[in-house]
């Protein structure tokens, strides 16, 4: 049991990593990864609403959808739960939190529409995990994005010193950095075999 | 006259000035995932570009009914409905499609592109000037999916939608067709539009 938590998270990180694998939360991955420090906020704060998520999409999911079939209300439900669950980690740091609330307040709201988040409910769903499953899930999944945007916020503080062709300064050249990246972790690919 | 010159400003920036994937950077995500096929890339530009268009024209309607302070969370209730419908009728009528773009349809709820002009056009605009702006960006998209998914395509399999175009001893790319692929492409044509753009302006310099 312990070892498949493990692996599932393993595999999460870093054969499946959200970002360079399944290209998702690109936006705040190229918006927010210019300086070092408000990219670890935006993982963390990634990382602490997916880790809630995970488990209320899942009882969602199982007690209210699954039981009364209605399949289709899926992606509505699950929009509003995270939604919701954004606004109310938000409010409760704002109380009790207020120096986290400082460095991480104004990257919260934009988790709303971070796919990742969507995304990994939606795969939870299609890959029938258990709650704890589902939670190991969400938690490797946010670390994977931290990741990601952490080794990409370091690369270019180094950039800022480079000499970069005049058309690709900015996006361009972060993009072909990003494929350099995926490029590695596509190599980490034989680490496990995921089902 | 007036009226028509602005409904056709409002359409053409979609396409170069303003264009989603290259110049204004949103929606990235699909952008990069299903682009490895030209047909891939075309279901999801006018999956999106649907979505856009009719939660655009809801949006424009109710937009003076719809209190400020939800105003977020309805227009992503409304843009869910509609991406529920897209879903279905893809797995209905085109089950290959469907299976191909599989966990990215449900993702064009929370494209950026979508809710970013509810909130910078629709919500502040008439009827006829949302559904000029919505046909504009949605069609902009779809053609930078295109273009992106065209140059995947051909050098990662030699094919362009399914006809073999490239023909005697070529080998295929095949890191074109993964996600290192979909990053360099994107990165270099980012780099090539600047590079238009720049010549473009410079030649209007010299008028």
């Amino acid at each position: 049991m312990v070892k498949e938590l493990i692996l599932v998270f393993i595999a999460t990180v870093l054969v499946n990593n959200f970002v360079l694998k399944y290209f998702l939360g690109i936006c705040p991955f190229l918006g927010v990864s210019d300086k070092l420090s408000s990219a670890i906020s935006m993982g963390f704060a990634t990382t602490f609403v997916m880790t809630i998520t995970a488990p209320v999409a899942w009882l969602i999911n199982n007690y209210i959808l699954v039981k009364f079939n209605l399949p289709f209300l899926q992606y509505v439900c699950f929009i509003i739960v995270i939604a919701s669950l954004v606004q109310f980690v938000e409010m409760v740091i704002k109380k009790f939190f207020p120096l986290l609330h400082q460095s991480m307040g104004i990257y919260l709201p934009l988790i709303t529409t971070n796919c990742a988040i969507l995304f990994m409910t939606l795969q939870l769903v299609l890959k029938d995990y258990s709650l704890i499953k589902s939670m190991v899930f969400g938690f490797g999944a946010g670390v994977g994005f931290t990741l990601a945007i952490t080794i990409m916020a370091s690369i270019r503080e180094e950039l800022k010193f480079q000499d970069v062709p005049e058309s690709l300064k900015g996006p361009g050249i972060t993009l072909i950095i990003a494929g350099i990246l995926a490029l590695i972790f596509v190599g980490l690919g034989g680490l496990i075999q995921v089902k | 006259m007036q009226r028509t010159n602005i409904l056709f400003s409002d359409f053409i920036k979609g396409l170069w000035q303003q264009n989603p994937t290259f110049r204004l950077l949103i929606g990235m995500c699909p952008t990069l995932a299903v682009t490895s096929q030209v047909q891939n890339g075309l279901a999801m530009g006018l999956a999106t570009a649907f979505t856009l268009l009719a939660s655009s024209i809801i949006i424009s309607i109710f937009r003076n009914f719809i209190p400020r302070e939800v105003r977020i969370p309805s227009y992503i209730v409304i843009i869910a409905t509609f991406v529920t419908i897209v879903s279905l009728f893809l797995k209905a009528n085109f089950p290959e499609v469907s299976k191909d773009l599989g966990p990215y349809v449900p993702l064009i709820i929370v494209n950026c592109l979508i809710l970013g002009r509810q909130e910078a056009f629709a919500s502040k605009n008439p009827v006829y000037r949302a559904i000029a702006d919505a046909l504009g960006m949605g069609i902009g998209f779809t053609l930078s999916l295109m273009v992106l998914a065209s140059v995947r395509e051909v050098l990662g399999m030699g094919t362009l939608l399914g006809h073999q175009v490239i023909f005697g001893n070529f080998r295929p790319w095949v890191i074109m067709l993964t996600p290192p692929g979909a990053f360099l492409t994107l990165g270099l044509l980012l780099g090539l539009v600047n590079i238009i753009d720049k010549a473009v302006k410079a030649r209007k310099e010299k008028k």
